[in-house]
């Protein structure tokens, strides 16, 4: 039995990363390091109006003073981030008019990510915003959208062509000084994706960004910012891949969600970065900061994550629940393998009355893996009947693995109601042993296990996603036996 | 006797008032105890005092209780009270042995150590430090030795003295060993004593910790206790906590568990301005059980913050924790459990759970239950609920006549008693029922049975 389970874990950890290319195509890079000259020739090289470049230099003076946190249940080496590069853009022609004239080698790169941007080819009609390093590529179905007064385009675009909509809302869900990888992002970020619902419209179609880094030694530093006017709905999705490499990447982004009255926002994520080879080699380090408001009442942000990559997975996504009657909901299957490190969960903040949130996170670990689960619930004194429900739970495969829960619970109004409940097991050896029984091999078993212990999560996935996370799941985990 | 002004940091402070006084603590203790203190001061040094916001003392202010402006004794002090006249124990029809502690000294009549019954030793630590050096040794600092907080070491350096209870191999004591700890003194003051229980294999042992605070002026303990269950010992430790409300209680607690040992502790938290508890129980050998338990009640602007660390060393071990609390006014409170499962402490069985009643919107609750588990074939659980009492249980009460302020009673009530019941004395059982009835009701003030009646 030992030898058997060797041996699957074996092939587990020896899958192979199916993103790992490389497009060589031509880079606009800047030099290694970071200093004000840096945030000037990157806030210049986006023809960025003046109040970017101040906001850049004020989060870049503040992140100065700033020391790198160290709570989290995560072995992080010592990052030099002198030895970076901020600004990599593949070149590009001055202005694209159609898609003919989008470089053919970056149209390949994203059709083999399964991110077709052409149009037409488009069956499910998903608008695409596919980001580069450090520049968005290309944003589809604009026009169409556009027609119902959707703003959904690149951040830089934003910046130049909605400075107002920008300087309202952005850093105000995020500030600057809100913790040490904010500020990073918010001094050197690149581009991203900017999605703005007018009021009372309901956004036809998934909108969707893509993130690919491609160069080598590159941060990854993006900002997506969405506000939802009253009564609005978008449902949005986020999908990410890196080349295979030795060295450590870098990825610190910002997610700003703004919902006003009655809006609702949905979120998913299926995140599937690098994460480096099974000796723990290369890979890329997600520092990530989420976090969505609920300003009007009877809002609703919802936040849906895969998280299957990276080597360092650092990432909170929070709602601030300010309206009364608003909701917040964070659903979240986390799977680490190798020498993989996450250290995810979330943080409800309950000020409005009547606020409610569901938290509902599965950790899956295998391998040499640790996987955390650190949440924070927090009701302040005038959220009269908040309640929240948390459930974490915890699936080992293979007994060299951790997998860890630190919930924080912070009540300061009697009227809440606040649970909270964790389990850790495996997969039992009955279950196996019944599918077995019907003829379903044992790595066959393992899948159908998982998915139905992350059954509840994915549900909440749209569609086309919940396809693609289902088998991201699979190829992670086929065949392991607990 | 020395006191503490100025802005330099506490660590200095505290490192100060050692070399200064170091010669007096010397002089005060046994040579055994002396052995430890130079090394606890460098760990001191290097640890420092824990501050607010640290991952475990993240809501602690234990600085502010340590600035308090407090006298430091470290020899014999002139009491000026007749303790035994003053303090009687106030739960009816116990039957312990009791040993008394006064401002983190041991009080006695002329007996640094008695010989109970059933072959147990009880007594002053620092004279069994002289008396059974052997004994001593193999337990002293050596579970307490490897903690990160500066508080401990702070202890081993300036601990002088504290209660000493040794079950050899196999006894069994008729009666509970009842520790009072006593704080009583003309002016503020600071104490650090440290007790060391040993049951040795197959021994069983039953102790009972009552804090009181006697006169009216501030008080800080910061006390370390040493625990040790041999083979299949059973040990049973339950710790009282009525102090008043002007007095801060730091308690460090070490168990340490051997194979098949069982080992329960409840901590019954009545009063007390600031307490902080830690309690750490290491499992370090096969089918060993523990049950570590706490209730609390607070009011006013008391604060208290339960901390519970286990560690699951070894296979097929288990342990079970469950904390409740009932917080009213703008009394604050805190509870952190831990537990760590280590690579192949496999077939572990471990449980945990928090519930707090809020009464009002002024007192505030932090709950971190957490799980972290290196083995894979292990059941574990945790659950923390916070809130109100389940109306549907008010309803049922109230339509069967009971009134509304009376069914409120009644489900708190039931609430604490879920912790109580596992106190094994049945005497001080049915006495913290009953002080906990009062205490929910209001009607129970701490000094009712002090003849000092200070307030």
């Amino acid at each position: 039995m030992q030898n058997e389970q060797d041996h699957i874990l074996n092939e587990v950890t020896s899958g192979e990363y199916k993103f790992g290319f490389y497009t060589d195509i031509e880079q606009d890079s800047i030099g290694r390091g970071l200093d004000e000259d840096v945030i000037r020739t990157i806030s210049a090289k986006k023809n960025e109006p003046e109040f970017m470049l101040e906001f850049r230099l004020k989060a870049y003076r503040h992140w100065l003073t700033m020391k790198m946190p160290e709570w989290a249940h995560l072995d992080i080496p010592v990052i030099d981030y002198q030895d970076q590069i901020y600004y990599s853009a593949p070149v590009q022609k001055a202005k694209l008019n159609s898609l003919d004239e989008v470089d053919p080698e970056l149209i390949e790169t994203f059709n083999k990510l399964g991110i077709p941007l052409e149009e037409q080819k488009l069956l499910s009609g998903v608008a695409v915003d596919a980001v580069m390093d450090s520049i968005s590529v290309k944003t589809t179905f604009k026009e169409t959208l556009a027609e119902l007064g959707i703003i959904f385009c690149s951040f830089s675009e934003a910046v130049r062509e909605h400075p107002d909509l920008v300087r309202q809302y952005m850093g105000s869900v995020v500030p600057y000084t809100d913790n040490f990888f904010a500020a990073l992002n918010s001094a050197v970020f690149s581009d991203g994706s900017f999605c703005y619902i007018p009021k009372g419209v309901r956004c036809p179609m998934e909108l969707s960004t893509y993130f690919r880094i491609n160069a080598a030694n590159t941060g990854q530093f993006e900002r997506t910012l969405i506000v939802a006017e009253d009564k609005s709905y978008v449902s949005y999705l986020e999908g990410c891949t890196a080349p295979m490499r030795d060295e450590n990447q870098l990825h610190a982004a910002i997610v700003e969600i703004v919902a006003l009255g009655s809006a609702e926002v949905k979120y998913a994520t299926v995140q599937n970065w690098y994460p480096g080879n099974k000796e723990g080699k290369g890979g890329i380090y997600n520092f990530v900061t989420k976090r969505g408001i609920c300003k009007g009442d009877n809002s609703k942000i919802s936040w849906t994550q895969i998280e299957t990559g990276s080597a360092i997975t650092w990432k909170y996504p929070s709602v601030i629940l300010r309206g009364h009657n608003t909701t917040g909901e964070f659903y979240s299957v986390a799977v680490t393998n190798n020498r993989q490190q996450a250290d995810t969960g979330t943080k409800m903040i309950h000020i409005g009355k009547n606020s409610k949130s569901i938290i509902i996170s599965k950790g899956i670990s295998a391998g040499l893996s640790n996987n955390s689960y650190r949440g924070l619930v927090k009701v302040l004194r005038g959220a009269e009947n908040a309640r929240n429900f948390s459930q974490c739970d915890s699936l080992l495969l293979g007994d060299k693995c951790g997998a860890h829960t630190f919930p924080y619970i912070e009540s300061a109004n009697h009227s809440a109601v606040i649970e909270h409940e964790a389990t850790t097991s495996k997969i039992g050896e009955d279950q196996i042993f019944y599918c077995n029984q019907r003829g379903i091999s044992t790595e066959d078993a393992i899948g159908l296990i998982v998915n139905g212990y992350a059954k509840e999560v994915l549900n909440k996935l749209p569609m086309e996603f919940a396809v693609e996370a289902q088998k991201l799941l699979q190829i992670s985990l086929e065949g392991s036996v607990g | 006797m020395g006191t503490i002004t100025g802005n330099i940091s506490l660590t200095e402070q505290f490192r100060d008032l050692y070399r200064n006084y170091s010669d007096e603590i010397a002089a005060n203790s046994a040579p055994l105890m002396n052995a430890f203190r130079e090394d606890a001061i460098t760990r001191l040094e290097k640890q420092g005092f824990p501050y607010k916001g640290r991952e475990d003392y993240r809501y602690a202010d234990i600085e502010s209780v340590f600035r308090q402006d407090l006298a430091k004794s470290f020899s014999d002090q002139k009491i000026n009270f007749k303790i035994r006249e003053i303090f009687h124990c106030d739960v009816p029809d116990i039957n312990t042995n009791l040993f008394l502690l006064v401002n983190g000294r041991y009080y006695n009549n002329g007996e640094m150590l008695k010989e109970l019954p059933g072959g147990i030793i009880a007594g002053s630590l620092a004279q069994a430090a002289k008396d059974y050096p052997e004994i001593v040794e193999k337990h002293y600092d050596r579970y307490a030795g490897s903690s990160s907080d500066g508080l401990v070491a702070m202890n081993t350096a300036f601990a002088q003295d504290g209660i000493f209870i040794y079950a050899p191999p196999g006894a069994r004591g008729e009666k509970p060993v009842q520790i009072v700890n006593i704080m009583i003194s003309e002016t503020g003051q600071m104490a650090q004593h440290r007790n060391l229980f040993i049951a040795g294999d197959d021994a069983e042992l039953n102790i009972v910790i009552c804090d009181h605070s006697l006169s009216a002026h501030r008080f800080l303990t910061n006390s370390v206790n040493e625990v040790y269950a041999g083979e299949r010992a059973q040990i049973d430790l339950t710790r009282i906590q009525n102090e008043h409300n002007g007095s801060s209680q730091i308690t460090h607690t070490f168990n340490q568990q051997e194979t098949s040992s069982r080992l329960a502790s409840n901590i019954i938290s009545l009063h007390g301005g600031f307490i902080r508890n830690n309690v750490f129980v290491k499992l370090n050998g096969e089918y060993a059980e523990n049950h570590s338990m706490g209730l609390y009640l607070s009011d006013k602007g008391q604060y208290i913050d339960n901390f519970v660390f286990i560690d699951h060393a070894s296979p097929n071990c288990f342990s079970n924790q469950l904390y409740k609390g009932v917080l009213d006014d703008y009394a604050s409170g805190s509870f952190t459990g831990r537990i760590l499962v280590e690579r192949d402490a496999q077939k572990t069985n471990a449980y945990q759970s928090n519930n707090n009643l809020l009464l009002t919107d002024d007192a505030k609750i932090y709950s971190r239950p957490q799980l972290e588990i290196y083995a894979d074939d292990v059941k574990c659980s945790h659950g923390s609920t916070t809130g109100q009492l389940d109306e549907n249980a008010l309803f049922y009460l109230r339509s069967r006549g009971i009134d509304l302020r009376e069914a409120r009673f009644l489900l708190m009530f039931a609430f604490a008693h879920q912790v109580i019941q596992n106190i094994r004395v049945k005497a001080l059982r049915e006495r913290i029922d009953d002080l906990v009835d009062k205490r929910l009701r209001g009607e129970l003030s701490r000094c009712n049975n002090c003849a000092m009646q200070c307030g």
